[in-house]
């Protein structure tokens, strides 16, 4: 009622609603990729033209090179997997204490969210790898934390803290008559949100999760930064090795490009294809 | 001030809490000069990326087939691979194609140095969704606000800049906010580059000074400080622009 009053007041703006200008609909396609490719290829062979007839082409070092680059990206992959579990467990229950009775554990829950959320990715990184042991001695063993396993963790603070927000918003976007219509069932509090609202949650958070994860594994280049050994230290160790030719330089960072792009592209059309499944109807 | 500068000093000897960028003069200008160029990287970036999600917005709403194409094609590109692999590719790959210049002291020099890359690509990369934000609020707009302004006799250009952008800036402020906070985290990846920032500048002075775990908590503070500022800012600003009537 209240937003059909609002717009009988001012009819000039709707929210998210009303088509888009000249009848465009945005949709990303497929072809978006053909142009990274087409700028891999481009570089790859004015640099060829550049380069002297000695050395090997650059195609040729790129084949070469490609099987440990792939290797290093999918251990890119295993980080941002990893990190993605401990950051959605740690997360979610962060969120459910955001919406907690509790005041206090409410006000900690959501410093706790906000610091970690406003601070850049980088600094947490370098705060996890600083300042976490190498090692640690449970009872006399000592487990050793190997370095991308820090970075994992590090990672893993600020999807935490994003997925902290997701959930706090998803459980306050549904109507509160839902809570009331469960409290008159004489549903308790915990019945309440893991049986009627979190089931109802999850369709929302999926496509703000999905995204979440689109970022995370973008964000795991920054290990190399910190010395793990994943794509992007791989890469820079490849044009090392190549003798530092500056013509292979282009290719070879537009080849780290396209398969972050081949990868995050399908997640990121299929987000835009949930949200526009799971979008409420008003 | 000196005095208070000292008593940092003081704390050092007696509890061993190292806050060298406070009682060193030398480590406190260069603290400063990296607080500095972190304002300045993301004052800059802030400017060009509205700048282009504006121009961008407009674009897409065009009615040539091949400009919407490119546009898309540029948000995708930047929206999917890491800012970092960005930073590197523009750095690196872009950056050894240009010419080089020569310098005062008659030095070969790149054309663009690590300040004015770091500046093109992290204004690209936040460029790219401000082109999605300004395109989500443009959404919002009526087509029959855009009728009216037609039949009042405005043109395309006009329509954008005094009719849809105006009312969309209002309803996207929210998710350019957001988006801002991310670029002023992300121009920590300078620090890839060697661009003097804050982080850059923290990392010299935990080497030389063997204090990483003052540093890191200082830096985040002084993050969470500075996105603090920000959020305050675009806040204030979304309340002065809120349209009466509109919205809770």
């Amino acid at each position: 009622m209240k937003h059909t009053s609002a717009q009988s007041i001012l009819p000039v703006l709707l929210q998210g609603k009303g088509k888009a200008l000249n009848g465009f609909d945005f949709s990303p396609k497929l072809w978006h990729g053909v142009i990274l490719l087409a700028v891999c290829l481009l570089t790859s062979t004015i640099s060829f033209a550049q380069s002297a007839p000695a050395k090997i082409s650059v195609i040729d070092a790129l084949f070469r090179w490609m099987p440990l680059l792939l290797q290093g990206f999918v251990f890119n992959l295993v980080i941002s997997v990893f990190a993605m579990a401990i950051g959605t467990a740690s997360g979610a229950a962060l969120g459910l204490g955001q919406i907690s009775p509790n005041v206090a554990i409410r006000k900690v829950c959501w410093f706790v969210t906000q610091f970690f959320r406003n601070s850049p990715w980088l600094v947490l990184l370098f705060f996890a790898m600083f300042l976490l042991p190498f090692e640690f001695s449970v009872f006399g063993l000592k487990i050793p934390l190997p370095d991308w396993l820090k970075a994992t963790v590090g990672l893993s603070l600020p999807v935490m803290a994003n997925v902290s927000e997701i959930v706090r918003g998803a459980v306050n976007s549904l109507p509160s008559g839902q809570w009331e219509a469960a409290e008159s069932l004489a549903f308790s509090r915990r019945q309440t949100l893991w049986e009627i609202i979190l089931p109802q949650c999850v369709k929302r958070m999926l496509p703000p999760w999905m995204n979440l994860y689109a970022i995370l594994t973008m964000a795991t280049v920054l290990a190399s930064i910190v010395g793990v050994s994943e794509v992007m230290t791989l890469t820079g160790q490849a044009l090392a090795a190549e003798g530092g030719r500056t013509d292979l330089l282009a290719p070879f960072y537009s080849f780290v490009l396209l398969i972050f792009f081949i990868y995050c592209y399908p997640i990121a059309r299929w987000t835009v294809y949930l949200e526009q499944k799971f979008a409420v109807k008003g | 001030m000196e005095t208070f500068f000292e008593w940092f000093r003081v704390l050092y000897d007696d509890t061993g809490i190292n806050l060298p960028f406070l009682y060193d003069s030398y480590d406190r200008g260069r603290m400063f000069d990296g607080f500095l160029m972190t304002i300045k990287l993301s004052l800059v970036c802030l400017f060009f990326s509205v700048i282009i999600g504006i121009i961008g917005a407009w674009l897409q709403g065009s009615s040539l087939k091949w400009t919407r194409r490119i546009i898309n094609g540029y948000i995708q590109i930047f929206r999917n691979t890491p800012p970092l692999v960005q930073l590197y590719f523009f750095y690196f790959a872009i950056g050894s194609l240009l010419p080089k210049v020569q310098n005062d002291w008659g030095g070969q020099e790149p054309l663009l140095g690590s300040f004015a890359w770091a500046a093109i690509s992290l204004s690209f990369f936040a460029g790219a969704f401000n082109v999605e934000i300004f395109r989500s609020g443009l959404e919002a707009v009526p087509e029959s606000t855009v009728e009216a302004a037609e039949a009042l006799g405005f043109n395309r250009l006009q329509v954008y800049t005094d009719i849809t952008l105006p009312l969309a800036f209002r309803v996207c402020l929210p998710a350019l906010n957001n988006n801002l906070v991310n670029l002023v985290k992300t121009t920590t990846l300078a620090y890839a580059i060697a661009v003097p920032e804050m982080l850059y500048e923290a990392n010299q002075i935990w080497s030389d000074n063997v204090n990483v775990t003052e540093m890191m908590l200082f830096l985040l503070v002084a993050y969470f400080l500075l996105v603090g500022v920000l959020v305050w800012v675009m806040n204030s600003w979304e309340r002065s622009m809120k349209i009466p009537g509109y919205g809770s």
